[in-house]
């Protein structure tokens, strides 16, 4: 996979935006269509699904997260599925990871050394996660040093309010101050398109957030009643297929929150090569928001090597 | 490939659906399938066989019997003596049995679906997804039809033994599109698979007898295009429903005129596919995916005509040629293929032809860069540019993966390209302006509208066309219409033939001379020909000469139907109000229209009375029906509404009755005009002078030029020319049988609907058999329009 070059984003476009136009029945009618028009079976069933693993961000976000449990979180990224099955797979050479290890400011730290040398990207959720409502300038404050404390990467949360507003402009720039106090770090920019309440809504602030520099758009903080779902994740991606139909930038996606089956791995990573193309199918590009779905996919592992149904505790939990 | 290579090139590999249980029930019955009549499958040593194949590898998978003329007969007798005590079942016990069906081939879906695509060559994922649950659908749907027949269809009955002959694009699906409405309405069948494709057909003979069907209700009679022409014109046969060809649907039109058979057709396509500036743009690429590459692109209602609209055509076209580089074409039977293999070789040749006259025309190429498995029938997904519409390939059906483009400005522009073709089945619409969606669905001329999706289909919406592609529906109440007739019918008797009074005083003309013309365009209009004949009393008076009408009056008259297109367009309010007031003003006029009446038929002066007030009530009766045909909301698994809107014919000829001069032919204009229909009016000779009478009242009535139109002259010579008459687009004849049979026989060409009388006389004083329902739905047509809702 060649490096994609990054997004330098562009001045907003108003008409762009505003032509934006999303049919759910159809959205949805294509979007339940995906588990059977493609179907991946043995070995490819089997390579498809470490590559899943390999796009996750591995997460915690809990007020009760320490140092240790942060510890062991990271020790899983680096090493995700037991070595016999990995060896069994014969891919004990390619030193699989998960994607990421996403955690809040303040388990970074510990987090970074943990991670030294894995290749492990380290993503902190950021700008007064899940609500974004804290002061505008502790929220750019809060991506800065998260950046300092080893952040390759920052998930921020949208202002929701600014979108029932339809006020693109003041969300651009917010995002683009994001973008700015990111450095090299990348900018995930969450929409909770749960709490967007339409497509359109998802779909414009899509297209803003991109245009203001976002080198990911992810669905949600998890925290949301509604979290990713196949058909949100059509109309997301299908904004960063307009994006880079029209300015040569390809923007990442991640769907985050729910997704917990090995088989709904699969469905992803269809839609993504289906709307999007095998560009999409590398963490560079693309992220699952799960820490749940790592455990199905390892029994699925198992499974494809022993040919019997595996089970949990045979696996080391994150 | 190892995983590490796979891992690089993320491709899906083959997922092959497992067919060893379809093998294994082809084995059982040792790849040999005799036909099904009477419960059984024969075993007729002197039959003679066809191969059945897999289009995907062009291997043999069995061998199919050639029906014959003795078993088509025998086939027919079984089921005509079935019908007897099928129809007699209570709703009930019809129900029971249709739910099994429906159950059973649940149960055995998965077999189904593998020996639909091995047959076929159609992608597992549309037998399995789309093909066998939308079956299922119908024979429960269907069962409920059965049970709810006393409630809702009193009076209506089983039209007999049905004839029906279906095609090879979706062999099981058709099958129960005839089946289930005509099982459930108590008639029988003797069904023939298309040749191509009769295997699921024979499964589903045996799930009839796991299904304790009585033996004879239905039967398969498998074989070719002779075969199917044997069950066709069998006199037994009641009813012939077809859907195939537009070819194939005329001839069975011509041979089977006069025959008293009710027939139905289900025809070919060119349907339009219109996505205006404001639709979701990768939505509507979706749908025009499941629009002409379902099922190869071999289905008839095929959104195989894009017509996009201008601003967006560039970016549309290359979205389009993006999203056409994904598509899978290769084995049917592996789970991630999109296209499957084409039908036969002589249909590829076909497609292959027909692109290349598009390429010759002009048109621009596009097939993206994927790979075709080696061997087998397959056609890539091909886009064809820059087509207009004088270029063949606008206007003839291709019936493969091939779409044509072509661009409008705006929306009244691509009203008028969509209805640029001689047929009508179906039309998507893509606009998120709900304002525009919902003003273009009525004006396209078409059976079925998809707004913002496309090929939906369902067992209680209905289906079918207009114009070439065929008439009568298939799913909803209105299909089941398509296998009822009116419990009246039965009674009805031979008309009696007409003899002119004689004239008896050559000098009776006592009063002025009156000159009555023919009434055209809301004007008097003298005959084209110049030619008139005498009106005799039945005393032997001469009352007047009127016009002898030609080919051009009648073409005048159409003329001036077409121009009153108002009519149909305003509202049903206004349509009744007009109404009323002809019904007011014949009211002022009644003892005079009583005496004409009693002179011109003899009848006595009470009865012409009689006449006369019942036609006035009949004038109510239909005004009081012009806003109160409401159609339905049909109930459909889709989160939206289909509206099932009725809709006038448009310009239809009206062939008035011997019986009752007046009152008859009042009963057809007011039933016609009531649901916005334009007439042109043959009066029979009694009423001829009567009509022209009547004009007086129309004229005065507020009535819009146009909408009435009156000829007199030889019926049957008038009605020829309406049959034929390719802007006509139904035809009521009310005469003898000779005539019947000519308007059956004529409409061929342009594939109108006829309703013909088949020379039997209605009482038209009986509200029962001169009113009603099926008068109402005569005048119109449904419309199905699909619109998914949710934001």
């Amino acid at each position: 996979m060649s490096k994609t070059e990054r997004n330098p984003g562009m001045p907003l476009n108003l008409d762009w935006v505003e032509g934006i136009q999303v049919n759910t029945s159809a959205v949805e009618r294509r979007a339940k269509s995906f588990s059977g028009r493609r179907s991946i079976k043995k070995k490819h069933q089997a390579a498809w699904l470490l590559k899943a693993l390999s796009c996750i961000d591995l997460t915690t976000l809990a007020g009760d997260d320490t140092t240790r449990r942060v510890k062991r979180l990271c020790n899983k990224a680096k090493s995700p599925v037991r070595k016999d099955i990995l060896k069994a797979l014969g891919v004990e050479k390619l030193n699989i990871t998960t994607g990421a290890v996403c955690v809040y400011h303040e388990m970074l730290e510990a987090a970074n050394g943990f991670l030294k040398g894995s290749g492990v990207e380290l993503a902190a959720v950021s700008t007064g996660f899940p609500a974004g409502l804290t002061p505008f300038d502790m929220r750019v404050e809060e991506i800065k040093r998260s950046v300092a404390a080893g952040a390759t990467e920052i998930d921020i949360v949208i202002s929701r309010r600014l979108v029932f507003a339809q006020d693109w402009q003041a969300l651009y720039d917010e995002t683009k101050a994001y973008r700015e106090a990111c450095g090299d770090a990348h900018l995930k920019t969450i929409l909770a398109t749960g709490e967007l309440a339409t497509f359109r809504n998802v779909a414009k602030a899509s297209m803003v957030c991109m245009m203001a520099g976002a080198d990911f758009i992810k669905t949600s903080t998890g925290k949301e009643s509604v979290n990713a779902t196949l058909p949100v994740s059509l109309v997301m991606v299908r904004q960063i297929r307009e994006y880079y139909q029209r300015t040569g930038y390809k923007i990442g996606y991640k769907p985050a929150g729910g997704i917990s089956t090995a088989k709904e791995s699969l469905l992803y990573l269809i839609l993504m090569k289906e709307e999007l193309g095998r560009d999409w199918l590398e963490p560079e590009l693309f992220r699952f928001g799960a820490s749940s779905l790592l455990g199905d996919i390892e029994r699925q592992l198992e499974h494809h090597v022993t040919g019997k149904y595996s089970a949990g505790f045979r696996h080391a939990i994150g | 490939m190892n995983i590490m290579t796979i891992l690089k090139t993320m491709d899906y590999g083959v997922a092959p659906e497992n067919t060893d249980e379809a093998i294994a029930w082809l084995s059982e019955h040792k790849n040999k399938f005799g036909l099904f009549i009477n419960g059984e499958f024969l075993k007729e040593k002197k039959a003679k066989y066809f191969n059945t194949y897999n289009p995907a590898n062009g291997k043999k998978l069995a061998q199919i019997t050639q029906g014959t003329k003795r078993d088509v007969d025998m086939a027919v007798t079984s089921a005509t003596i079935a019908q007897q005590s099928w129809a007699k079942l209570s709703g009930f016990k019809r129900a029971k049995y249709l739910y099994s069906i429906a159950r059973l081939i649940q149960k055995h879906s998965r077999l189904f679906a593998v020996l639909e695509s091995l047959d076929n060559g159609k992608p597992i994922r549309e037998s399995r997804d789309v093909d066998v649950p939308v079956v299922v659908r119908h024979f429960y749907h269907h069962a409920g039809w059965a049970q709810l027949m006393e409630d809702k269809l009193d009076d209506y009955e089983a039209i007999g033994v049905a004839g029906q002959v279906i095609p090879w694009n979706f062999p099981l699906l058709m099958l129960a599109w005839k089946v289930a409405p005509a099982l459930a309405a108590g008639n029988c069948v003797v069904l023939k698979p298309a040749e191509y494709t009769s295997l699921t057909a024979l499964l589903f003979a045996e799930i009839c007898i796991q299904a304790g069907l009585p033996k004879g209700v239905v039967n398969i009679v498998t074989g070719d295009g002779n075969t199917g022409s044997l069950i066709v014109n069998h006199e037994e046969i009641n009813k012939v429903a077809f859907t195939g060809s537009t070819a194939v649907g005329r001839l069975i039109r011509e041979q089977t005129a006069g025959t008293g058979k009710k027939l139905t057709l289900e025809l070919g396509g060119k349907s339009a596919y219109i996505v205006f500036d404001d639709a979701d743009i990768d939505s509507a690429i979706e749908g025009l995916i499941d629009a002409i590459w379902f099922n190869q692109g071999q289905v008839c209602c095929a959104g195989s005509r894009l017509l996009v609209q201008e601003s967006i055509a560039d970016r549309f076209h290359e979205k389009l040629k993006a999203r056409m580089q994904k598509l899978r074409v290769g084995d049917p039977l592996d789970k991630s293929v999109d296209i499957g293999a084409i039908i036969d070789e002589s249909q590829k040749q076909q497609i292959t032809k027909l692109v290349k006259i598009g390429v010759e025309e002009g048109a621009d190429l596009f097939q993206p860069n994927i790979t075709l498995p080696e061997c087998g029938c397959f056609y890539p997904p091909t886009l064809l540019t820059d087509v207009d519409t004088s270029h063949h390939l606008a206007q003839e059906e291709i019936f493969g993966p091939v779409l044509v483009s072509m661009t409008f400005r705006t929306p009244a522009e691509a009203v008028a390209l969509a209805n640029n073709t001689r047929y009508g089945l179906a039309c998507s619409i893509w606009s998120e302006n709900i304002n525009l969606a919902m003003d273009l669905a009525p004006k396209v001329i078409a059976g079925v509208v998809w707004i913002n999706c496309t090929n939906q289909f369902d067992a209680a919406a209905g289906f079918g066309g207009k114009k070439e592609s065929g008439f009568g529906r298939e799913g909803g109440i209105e299909g089941m219409y398509a296998y009822l007739k009116p419990k009246y019918e039965n009674k009805l008797k031979a008309c009696k033939a007409q003899v002119p009074f004689e004239l008896k005083h050559k000098h009776s003309l006592a009063t002025v001379d009156r000159t009555p013309k023919f009434y055209i365009g809301g004007k008097q209009v003298r005959p084209d020909g110049g030619y008139s004949h005498a009106v005799v009393s039945a005393k032997g008076e001469l009352l007047a000469h009127i016009g002898k009408g030609n080919r051009k009056d009648i073409r005048n008259a159409v003329e001036a139907a077409r121009k009153a297109k108002g009519w149909t367009d305003t509202t049903a309010h206004n349509r009744a109000q007009v109404m009323y007031f002809i019904a007011e003003n014949l009211a002022l006029r009644s003892e005079e229209f009583a005496t004409h009446i009693h002179s011109l038929t003899g009848v006595s002066k009470k009865l012409a009375e009689n006449e006369v007030y019942a036609s006035i009530e009949r004038l109510f009766y239909y005004a009081a029906y012009a806003d109160k045909l409401d159609g339905a909301v049909h109930a459909v698994p889709v989160r939206g509404v289909v509206l099932a809107m009725p809709e006038a014919n448009g310009i239809m000829g009206i062939i008035c009755p011997n019986e009752n001069p007046l009152l008859g032919l009042i009963s057809l204009m007011a039933a016609s005009i009531a649901m916005g229909n334009r007439v042109v009016i043959v009066p029979s000779q009694t009423s001829a002078l009567m009509a022209l009478e009547f004009y007086q009242i129309l004229e005065t009535s507020d009535l819009p030029g146009g909408v009435v139109n009156i000829v007199t002259g030889k019926k049957n010579e008038l009605a020829q020319v309406l049959a034929d008459h390719y802007e006509v687009e139904s035809v009521w004849y009310f005469g003898d049988r000779k005539g019947s049979e000519m308007v059956e026989k004529s409409s061929a060409s342009s594939l109108k609907r006829t309703w013909v009388n088949n020379g039997k006389a209605r009482d038209w004083f009986d509200k029962s058999q001169a009113q009603g329902q099926e008068f109402l739905n005569q005048a119109t047509d449904v419309k199905n329009i699909w619109t998914p809702y949710g934001e």
